[in-house]
């Protein structure tokens, strides 16, 4: 019994609701949301923190045992999620104050923002399949609405392919989940692992198992399913932008971790050969886009499609190295995604543009933007002593070693690519001869600059600190690889 | 042109509290009988869009002077606060209490927590629902 799991849950659901009654006024708004951002960040560390010391921590709702009742389970994995997920929200936010408008803060919009992150916390929190679906829901609501909000043309058509596109692959969740239930019973997370395993080798499982690919491929946009991504992440502003590129298509691949590590490791000669082919593919689509456009915003989504593919491959290669590489990368990611839209957010809230043939020499008036950027470009490329590197060299080796060579191959590529098309922006956009930009004297760049460069400052840490951080990421991965382990904490066997 | 729909005023009239007394009534059933604050709350606020096609929306927003927005945040936090209540005494989140309670007038009565997340939803409903109609009717 532990109420500390549920804090990160409750704090912005409270602080959402209770901003509902400040719509107007804007000053409360802003020191309510930061103030509970602030404290769900510290109530997420200290969970990450007591799950590190005392093993998984479980909480039955209701009181009502495991099986019965819905369980919220907070193991290594899930309890970094959400800590990095608070302090993405908390730059977001801080980001927010000078950027987002006085008319879109006047229509709810910090409370929103509180919602999405009850939904992103939760579908990290929860032990039971459809309460995933729930908190999958309240997550997406909140976000078709920071997608539309401001109305404008391009968001009002994006919003509509989004709203359809997710509406569909919910409604392939719920069948996906009535399959699930009527072969085995239960929705409870570790007891659906339990009937399974006593189920052993049933063609319907590997049907499913492939229905929920579909599933959670169309929230995390892996190849084929990728296609409403790029349009959809390129109408809300920079916060919201930052905080879809971070968040959302992240909670699709952790689902796609949890169920293939928990759930569906009997037949991986089918199942996880099918997951590794198509995130090769994944990288490759991503990488292309991402070096084939000259729009920054362009460029920054398609990374969003690599990352996405690489995080896979290592859950498909499913050693225990390979799934701690990708829990290495996936909260290396999370972190530099959010990091990176944001410093294409300043760009573009100086230069009125994000088309790189119309920027150039932002570097004389702006070396602290420059250099900020330089940096979180070469730690998203996985420059070694940068936080992308120590993930991607154990997908690397732990793919040569499993004889997935094309795979490791790609991976090791799509570095090269990501580069390119990261240090493409960098040169167009901050060397050359300056230019004089309408909007220059509004941007209030310095502000802007702090969340960005905290994050980016992360992502140093992240790679210096590497030796530090590994026991509690292996820990992470060490429940992915046994899922007893999660077993035993959830029904306490 | 207005027309003149005295007809459909007056029976409105009766038969609004009809609907509302159902409404509650079903509010109440839900422990024990098919019911709850769901229905209860789409009856609710069919009552009232009953009274919007009788009259027009400043009559009404006349007779019940309620800011819908306001009664959805009202409605969660009686929701979350029922829930976040069991953190108090140190049990799960979302753990009710219940028990037999000897009222003045009433007698021996079963009350439970579950009734304040109850009211809870019935409030959203009703909020959801009158801001959808309210926010679609107004639009010129």
């Amino acid at each position: 019994m532990n109420n500390l799991i549920i804090l990160p849950i409750l704090i912005p659901l409270i602080t959402g609701v209770i901003l509902i009654f400040f719509s107007k006024n804007i000053m409360a708004q802003r020191w309510i949301s930061a103030i509970s951002a602030v404290i769900t960040v510290i109530a997420a560390s200290m969970l990450a923190n007591h799950v590190y010391r005392d093993g998984i921590q479980t909480m039955d709702l209701s009181n009502w045992e495991a099986p019965y009742g819905i369980t919220l389970v907070s193991d290594m994995l899930s309890s970094l999620l959400v800590l990095t997920t608070s302090i993405i929200a908390l730059a977001a936010l801080f980001y927010s104050f000078k950027s987002i408008g006085e008319a879109r803060e006047k229509f709810y919009y910090y409370a929103v923002v509180n919602f999405l992150l009850v939904g992103v916390n939760g579908a990290f929190t929860t032990g039971d399949i459809f309460n995933l679906f729930v908190f999958f829901e309240v997550m997406l609501m909140s976000s078709y609405v920071l997608l539309v909000l401001g109305g404008t043309k391009i968001q009002l058509r994006e919003s509509i392919k989004y709203i359809l596109v997710n509406v569909i692959s919910s409604a392939l969740f719920v069948i996906a989940v009535a399959y699930l239930y009527s072969v085995v019973g239960t929705l409870n997370m570790a007891h659906i692992s339990v009937r399974i395993s006593e189920l052993g080798d049933m063609g319907i499982i590997t049907v499913i198992a492939v229905l929920f690919l579909i599933v959670f491929g169309l929230k995390g946009a892996i190849f084929p399913l990728y296609f409403w991504l790029p349009g959809s992440y390129y109408a809300p502003p920079a916060p919201v932008m930052a905080l879809f590129g971070a968040l959302l298509t992240k909670v699709g691949v952790y689902s796609i971790t949890r169920t293939y590590t928990l759930f569906f490791y009997h037949d991986a000669g089918y199942t996880h050969q099918l997951l590794q082919i198509l995130s090769i593919l994944t990288i490759i689509v991503g990488a292309i886009g991402a070096i084939a456009y000259s729009d920054i915003k362009k460029i920054i989504i398609y990374n969003i499609i690599v990352a996405v593919g690489v995080i896979l491959f290592g859950v498909s290669v499913l050693t225990p190295e390979s799934l701690t590489g990708s829990v290495f990368y996936l909260i290396h990611d999370m972190n530099i995604k959010a990091a990176l839209f944001l410093l294409i957010g300043i760009i573009i809230a100086i230069t009125g543009t994000s088309d790189l043939n119309k920027i150039s020499g932002l570097i004389n008036g702006y070396p602290a933007l420059g250099w900020t950027f330089f940096i979180a470009a070469l730690a998203l490329a996985g420059i070694p002593p940068l936080s992308g590197f120590a993930g991607k060299i154990m997908l690397i080796r732990s793919g040569f070693e499993n004889e997935s060579y094309l795979g490791a191959f790609v991976v090791l590529m799509s570095s090269l690519l990501v580069l390119f098309s990261v240090m493409k922006i960098f040169i167009r956009g901050f060397w050359g001869t300056p230019r004089a930009y309408k909007n220059e004297e509004k941007a209030p760049v310095k502000w802007l600059l702090i969340a960005p460069a905290v994050l980016t400052a992360f992502a140093v840490l992240y790679g210096f600190g590497t030796e530090a951080i590994y026991p509690v990421i292996s820990n992470a991965a060490e429940t992915l690889a046994n899922p007893e382990i999660y077993i035993n904490a959830v029904l306490k066997e | 042109m207005k027309t003149n729909d005295i007809i459909l005023q007056t029976a409105t009239k009766v038969v609004l509290f009809i609907i509302v007394l159902f409404s509650v009534h079903i509010f109440f059933a839900g422990h024990y009988t098919p019911g709850g604050g769901f229905v209860g709350g789409l009856l609710t606020s069919g009552a009232i869009v009953l009274l919007l096609l009788a009259f027009d929306m400043k009559t009404v927003s006349k007779i019940l002077p309620v800011n819908y927005i306001h009664m959805i945040a009202v409605g969660l936090l009686f929701s979350i606060g029922t829930g976040a209540g069991a953190l108090l005494f140190n049990v799960p989140f979302l753990t009710h209490a219940f028990g037999h309670v000897e009222l003045p007038v009433l007698g021996d009565t079963s009350l439970h927590t579950a009734t304040l997340f109850d009211l809870g939803v019935f409030l959203v409903v009703v909020g959801v629902t009158m801001t959808i109609i309210q926010t679609i009717g107004e639009d010129e």
